[in-house]
């Protein structure tokens, strides 16, 4: 199995020598069409090779979500498991990583931050950037390692991203009581805006999951991504509002920000924090452009995931 | 009755890679600046090195299963038995051809899918469960059941990374076991545990067929096979060979295994060799030490396995035999990875391996031998079934009779007395 590869999917259009669909395309699809022939409540099954289908099954994932719940929980169980510290990390990470950028850009290179003190200015904006740059990773490297399930059993192959992404934001919740005492410390008004965390983090997984499961589907054909990924997760957090405020920009330049759908996130999630005016049409923008993203992507992964089991 | 299972025209074609799997975006992209003069090549009619470059793992397999039915399906190793149980339980999607299940499908095609080293058992019936497909609900109901099934109630909490092997494929097993779909896809679990726990497998199998449920039964276990099932599909080289009542079936399997008289077998081409691989085997002869190559060796007298290789490069070679009854059960083994009698040899690009057996103990009848060929790193070139012998009947106890081959494969000498007790 391992020496094989599965056909590309730009095979050649079929040839006389072989009417029977010999030489046809490959993509193949699993029509789940739900429904009684033989019997009421009995699902039927078709599975027909050689056609297409784009699109994903929501109705299938819908029927897997207990297995979405289990794999999250397995992975945020599993994660700490023979570290020293365990879940200390989940803190550490965002506190040394504030701790060297308010040395580094608050302190000096003078970046400045809106009027607020540097450090909370700067931990709101790593706080969910933190997130989606773990839920990115872990999701992009989750189906190849899931590989022996993948190859072993059916489930909806979104379910393992999916899963990874989740169990992400149990560690963004214990990051997120470190901002509280943050926010206490420096005497941050405790708002009604807080209530649009929820609502924002919800907006910020479902966009890391858009590219994380884009990014794991590549990652099971070309094994660059684990390499290329890391990278350009660093160039995106340079372009996106985290150690700067959004008007440390120059207003020409502005635009181009808001075409990083985090940019618009960020900046809201920021402004729950601080209790500010939060700017409707950056964030409108970032949900229509995952909405976007979220279509492209499940497609795509839709189209890659015929062939996972054959060439992971 | 109407089908439960019904499988049309099915095909799965694979490409063969040159390499392993990976491929990487450079060569993804010199591939797709190639495509156009592909192209060119295809439309003034070469196709012919490009069907070259992949084969069809499952072609042309149709066959219909009725509810309640127990199939078996038989093959030699790549007959596209695993291909047709993935395809059946939605891993892997067909190339052509289209199926109808009625039915949840539960597929068995290795027991511990989706276990967790650091879970404890209790989590991981829960993990596994959701991952086979059960509810929660499901699981919750079927718990205790499951539990006393696996006999492991007093390690429960207990990371399974603590379990013995006995212990995990009861618990991995028993999980399986309780899945209860319509449709149950088994590919050769029965192998694992120890004789009192297969036993209780092959119980909870039959109970399941007895339940009214569907079971298709890929085995290299004849006697399972013979055992559970009422009819049996035989496969070979991806396309249906037989289908029909299993003592039949099973006698066509046997029948094509039947040995060569040569003893001598081109490894050049030969369809027991897996795709991927690379050829380096050229030819296997069988002796007895003495004469030229023959295909029949007396119990008793010695055998010679003579392999003979070309490889790119000088290499140390590393060969191992793997001798199997008719049936495809393997008796034993003689490995020079085991032993390393020739790890300090010069290493050549050609020559041949001999492997001496100085006693053939097995019981007459019809054995095979896999072969395996590699280096120090590893195996590169296996070829299944690369040539059958015949072990002819010789008076080695004096007394003219010998065991029956239903008994064991092997003839073990031993001394007899009797003592005061």
């Amino acid at each position: 199995m391992k020496a094989l590869r599965r056909e590309n999917m730009k095979s050649p259009p079929p040839t006389e020598e072989n009417p029977l669909n010999a030489e046809a395309p490959p993509h193949s699809a699993a029509a789940a069409a739900a429904g009684a022939i033989s019997a009421p409540r009995v699902p039927t099954l078709v599975i027909e090779g050689g056609k297409g289908l784009g699109g994903l099954d929501f109705r299938d994932l819908w029927a897997h979500r207990d297995l979405l719940y289990f794999l999250a929980w397995r992975d945020v169980k599993v994660r700490y498991k023979q570290t020293a510290m365990g879940v200390a990390w989940v803190i550490l990470q965002p506190l040394l990583t504030m701790a060297i950028f308010t040395v580094l850009f608050g302190r000096l290179a003078k970046v400045p931050s809106d009027g607020e003190p540097y450090p909370i200015f700067v931990f709101a904006g790593l706080l969910p950037w933190t997130y989606f740059n773990q839920a990115v990773t872990t999701a992009s490297n989750s189906l190849v390692g899931n590989a022996a399930l993948i190859t072993k059993v059916y489930f909806p192959r979104l379910v393992i991203p999916a899963a990874a992404v989740c169990a992400g934001l149990i560690d963004f919740a214990i990051a997120a009581s470190i901002m509280f005492v943050m926010a206490f410390h420096y005497g941050m008004p405790f708002g009604a805006s807080l209530l649009l965390i929820p609502p924002l983090m919800a907006l910020t997984a479902l966009f890391a999951l858009c590219v994380g499961m884009w990014m794991s589907a590549l990652n099971v054909k070309y094994r660059d991504v684990r390499y290329a990924l890391p990278f350009l997760l660093q160039i995106w957090m340079y372009l996106t509002p985290i150690i700067y405020p959004l008007n440390f920009i120059p207003e020409r330049w502005r635009w181009l920000l808001a075409l990083n759908p985090l940019s618009g996130m960020i900046q809201a999630f920021r402004a729950a924090v601080f209790g500010r005016a939060i700017d409707w049409s950056g964030l409108g923008l970032a949900c229509a452009m995952t909405a976007v993203f979220l279509v492209a992507a499940g497609w795509s992964f839709r189209r890659m995931e015929r062939q996972f089991a054959d060439i992971v | 009755m109407q089908p439960i299972i019904r499988v049309e025209k099915l095909g799965k074609r694979y490409a063969i890679g040159r390499r392993e799997n990976l491929v990487t975006i450079r060569e993804a992209i010199t591939g797709a600046m190639l495509a156009p003069i592909r192209a060119l090549r295809r439309l003034n009619g070469r196709t012919a090195d490009r069907s070259a470059e992949h084969f069809w793992a499952l072609k042309d397999v149709s066959f219909e299963v009725a509810p309640g039915e127990v199939l078996g399906v038989i093959g030699r190793n790549g007959a596209g038995k695993s291909t047709l149980l993935k395809i059946l339980s939605r891993i892997t999607e067909p190339t052509a051809g289209r199926v109808e299940l009625h039915g949840r499908v539960g597929s068995l095609l290795e027991v511990g899918t989706g276990f967790h080293q650091e879970l404890t058992g209790r989590e991981n019936i829960f993990l596994s469960g959701a991952i086979m497909g059960m509810r929660r609900a499901e699981i919750i109901r079927k718990f205790d059941e499951i539990v006393a099934f696996a006999e492991i109630d007093d390690f429960i909490d207990t990371p399974v990374k603590r379990y013995s092997s006995g212990m995990y494929v009861r618990l991995a097993f028993a999980v399986a076991a309780h899945l209860e779909p319509e449709i149950l896809l088994v590919d050769e679990v029965l192998a694992v545990g120890d004789v009192g726990f297969q036993k209780k497998c092959l119980g909870k199998m039959g109970e399941v067929a007895h339940g009214g449920r569907t079971v298709l039964f890929v085995s290299h276990n004849m006697a399972a096979v013979e055992a559970l099932c009422k009819r049996c599909l035989m496969l070979s080289g991806g396309t249906l060979a037989a289908n029909g009542d299993p003592m039949t079936v099973m006698a066509r399997y046997v029948a094509e295994s039947a040995p060569p008289d040569s003893g001598a077998a081109d490894l050049t081409v030969h369809p027991g060799r897996r795709h991927g691989d690379t050829p380096t085997m050229t030819r296997v002869e069988l002796g007895d030490g003495a004469g030229p190559a023959r295909g029949a060796i007396r119990i008793g007298d010695p055998m010679e396995i003579r392999v003979s290789y070309r490889a790119a490069r000088p290499l140390r070679p590393v060969l191992g035999s793997v001798i199997k009854t008719s049936y495809g059960a393997p008796v034993f083994c003689v490995s020079d990875r085991f032993c390393a009698q020739l790890a300090q040899c010069e290493p050549r690009a050609e020559a041949t391996i001999v492997c001496r057996i100085e006693r053939l103990m097995l019981i007459p009848g019809n054995y095979s031998i896999d072969l395996w060929l590699g280096d120090a790193r590893g195996d590169f070139d296996v070829v299944y079934d690369a040539i059958g012998f015949e072990v002819l009947p010789a008076d080695l106890t004096g007394t003219g009779r010998l065991p029956p081959p239903n008994i064991g494969a092997v003839f073990c000498e031993a001394a007899w007395s009797l003592t005061d007790s």
